[in-house]
């Protein structure tokens, strides 16, 4: 391909391109400063809405001891709870008890890990994809579809074929927003926004029609069970809800890393992302990259939405199978950096904090918007590195400074071997 | 700036003085004022669906029949809200290892995991409101430790619709719901069969307006939005002077679409008394068609707490009180009440069963 001259002039392009690229790059001691402060934020609203608090406090000059007791208990219960129902329950009777609340954890942190990975690789391209709960969804009705509509395949041939389903509903979903990018410059946000409420009432009418998703006999909105046959068998035993999805999750990491870092169709998605003028300049056919990054996102997330009807969810889903993943997909893709490996380690404290929510209700009654609360202020925390620099003290990275339009494609060129660096390292 | 952030704060901290001087109560014996008030060790818990327990319908209902059997107990409660459905079986599991005893849970969308849980644990008790725990459709329970309660509103909503035929001057009645579930269509057909009935015994010809017996006019969901309103209006504009919105907070854009159209016209509530639950409906609710959900699950836990769990499914009807038309409030003195008197005839001669009423329920 041939390039033309740059005859475009987007201002406002270049500011909301470099916003983007330094929120999702930035380092990892702010992922980590952003937790810290959030679940520091967390105390002060436990402690502010604990009944026992708020009682004490009413005569904390007279005896301040209570008070501070008080919130020592309920900050200390509430993550000691969480702790219980995310990591390990030192309550259990026996060790297989004990490491459950973890294995719930990685369960939650499955398609969490998977559809992070579809929003980490989107980012890297340059590309918001908001669209990750109607690719989930689609997803999750063409594999409900081959599970329970397709009679007589053996049990790994069934499976394998809901899995691929799954994964080319969620890629042509994703494809559709790309083409759209591509071919008329689409607005991807606006585009994958909009095929989230196609996606969510498309599987409502799915699910409220006999002879499409409906089970048959019922006129309850939900779909039939997943047959054995095209279920995720279980990873550790009967004993644990953890399936083989984990696994197809953490190969789909090892995939994005060498897809994005070893491959020369990942080097032009990071071009395209760093700069489409210079990518186009260097011969990158810029609107087939966007539509590739698109399908193979689409088919990660599309992943997350296989993990869900195939191994969560088997007895049936309705149309909020997508439980939210989608659009946390892409908290847990900001605050792994848009780096697979940061994406495996923040999808699993979201699945942490999911599994330990339930805890944190049960035992303590704390409410489940207080961990929402905390997850928010992660993302809030990790929008504005210079805070968190600020409180922490860490040094402001050096090389940020964007230089003018001459050097941009210099610039992009050093950004990489940064890249390169970070990654060997 | 700074002197104004400065002031700001020194007023805060002097608020905060202030509050904080209260006198410091006599100490108590470690863990007084808990265990004073705690006299069962039975541990009662519920799960709620995506609708949370502020959604004023069952999972509301459901939470408060739960706390006031603890309340009869004298046992402790806890209680789990449910974000999405991937939550529903980690929900109900973190409730199995807190110690929970009985566990109450809602609707179709927690009835296979509720199953689940109850083929897994059978020393405890289950309570499923809504819903009759047969997700392979063969007319049994999935599992021997779950108690269904189930309500046959269908014959309250036929004592509404009679009402409602009998105070229509415009000779047409309305209604609309969030989703074409059995538990919301139910109410509908109640309604349509009581019209009906009217129109046989006085010989008119009232028309039900948004439920022909097989499909009808739906919101597409649970919340009180533009489409609620727009779907309300048109039950409205086709001339209807009393309308029954069905599906939780639906009726709240009812009564916008009613202020919109300035006629008179009157709302009948589900699941609550809408004249207590919501005072804001005074002057426009014709009555209310009841559903026990409180009082049936507290039934329900209060014998699963006392060892007496009896897993028969619970049908609430007129008879057994389960279902009922409330009282007419502010709509007494616009009621003949020759038709009232009707209506209280026609009760008894449902639970008498000469008058049949049919719905999914009903045998």
């Amino acid at each position: 391909m041939t390039a033309g001259p740059d005859t475009e002039h987007e201002p406002t392009e270049g500011r909301w391109a470099t916003a983007l690229r330094e929120i999702v790059r930035g380092r990892w001691t702010v992922s980590v400063g952003a937790v810290v402060l959030a679940i520091l934020a967390g105390s002060i609203m436990i402690a502010f809405t604990d009944e026992r608090v708020q009682e004490a406090s009413v005569y904390l000059f007279a005896r301040p001891g209570d008070t501070f007791t008080a919130i020592g208990q309920a900050v200390g219960g509430a993550y000691s709870a969480l702790f219980r129902g995310a990591v390990y329950n030192l309550r259990a009777e026996d060790f297989a008890g004990a490491v459950r609340p973890l294995t719930q954890t990685l369960n939650y942190a499955t398609p969490l890990i998977a559809a992070g990975l579809g929003v980490a690789l989107a980012f890297r391209a340059g590309l918001f994809n908001i669209g990750g709960q109607g690719q989930m969804l689609m997803a999750a009705s063409a594999a409900g579809w081959v599970g329970f509509g397709v009679d007589g395949l053996p049990f790994p041939l069934h499976l394998l074929l809901a899995i691929v389903a799954a994964l080319a509903a969620g890629a042509l979903w994703a494809g559709i927003a790309g083409l759209l990018k591509a071919r008329t410059g689409a607005h991807e946000v606006i585009v994958t926004i909009m095929l989230n409420y196609v996606a969510f009432y498309l599987l409502s009418y799915m699910l409220a029609t006999p002879g499409l998703l409906q089970a048959p006999g019922s006129s309850n909105p939900k779909t039939p069970p997943t047959p054995e046959s095209a279920q995720l068998p279980s990873l550790l035993g009967d004993r644990f809800n953890l399936t083989w999805g984990l696994v197809l999750s953490l190969v789909a990491v090892v995939v994005v890393w060498w897809l994005l870092n070893r491959s020369s169709l990942g080097f032009a998605f990071r071009t395209v992302g760093e700069n489409p003028r210079a990518a186009r300049v260097a011969g990158i056919n810029v609107p087939r990259t966007t539509v590739t990054v698109m399908l193979v996102a689409g088919a990660l997330v599309g992943l997350a939405g296989a993990t869900q009807v195939l191994g969560a969810v088997t007895t049936g889903f309705s149309s909020d199978i997508d439980a939210g993943i989608g659009f946390d997909a892409i908290t847990v893709a900001l605050l792994g950096g848009s780096n697979p490996w940061g994406v495996l380690a923040a999808g699993i404290l979201f699945g942490a904090f999911k599994a330990g929510g339930s805890t944190m209700q049960a035992s303590e009654g704390i409410p489940d918007e207080i961990v929402l609360v905390v997850q928010s202020l992660i993302v809030l925390f990790i929008a504005a590195p210079p805070l968190v620099r600020a409180i922490f003290r860490l040094p402001a990275p050096g090389a940020r400074k964007r230089p003018e339009a001459a050097g941009r494609r210099r610039a992009a060129k050093a950004a990489e071997a940064a890249d390169k660096k970070e990654v060997g390292a | 700036m700074k002197k104004a952030v400065a002031f700001t704060a020194l007023a805060g901290v002097a608020a905060l003085a202030l509050s904080a001087c209260g006198a410091a109560p006599e100490e108590e014996p470690a863990g007084g004022e808990t265990s004073a008030s705690v006299t069962s060790d039975v541990l009662s818990c519920m799960v709620s669906d995506a609708g949370g327990f502020d959604d004023k319908s069952f999972n509301q209902l459901g939470f408060e029949g739960l706390q006031a059997a603890a309340a009869t107990l004298g046992s402790e409660y806890k209680q789990v809200e449910s974000a999405s459905e991937s939550d529903y079986q980690a929900n109900i599991e973190s409730l199995v290892s807190e110690g929970c005893d009985t566990i109450v849970t809602v609707g179709f969308a927690l009835s296979a995991a509720t199953v689940e849980s109850a083929l897994a644990n059978p020393d405890l008790s289950y309570v499923l409101i809504d819903d009759a725990a047969d997700n392979d459709f063969d007319g049994a329970i999935d599992a021997p430790n779950i108690k269904p309660l189930l309500y046959d509103t269908a014959q309250a909503a036929f004592l509404a619709g009679y009402l409602a035929a009998g105070y229509s001057e415009a000779g047409k009645v309305g209604t609309f719901g969030g989703q074409p579930y059995p538990t919301v269509t139910i109410f509908m057909d109640g309604f349509k069969q009581g019209v009906e009935y009217y129109n046989s015994e006085k010989g008119t010809a009232v028309e039900v307006v948004g439920w022909d017996g097989t499909d009808g006019s739906f919101t597409g969901g649970f919340d009180a939005n533009e489409t609620a309103k727009t779907t309300a209006k048109n039950i409205i504009d086709q001339g209807v002077d009393v309308i029954l919105p069905v599906g939780g907070p639906i009726y709240q854009s009812a009564i916008a679409a009613i202020e919109d159209s300035g006629r008179e016209i009157a709302l009948v509530g589900v699941d609550a008394d809408f004249f207590e639950t919501d005072p804001t409906t005074q002057d426009i609710v014709l009555t209310s068609i009841l559903k026990g959900i409180d009082v049936s699950t507290e039934e329900a836990v209060t014998a699963a707490g006392e060892g007496s769990f009896d897993p028969t499914p619970y049908v609430g009807t007129l008879e057994n009180g389960g279902v009922d038309l409330g009282p007419l409030h502010n709509f007494e003195d616009k009621v003949d009440p020759a038709l009232v008197e009707e209506v209280a005839a026609l009760k008894d001669a449902i639970i008498a069963g000469d008058v049949e009423v049919k719905s999914y329920l009903a045998e």
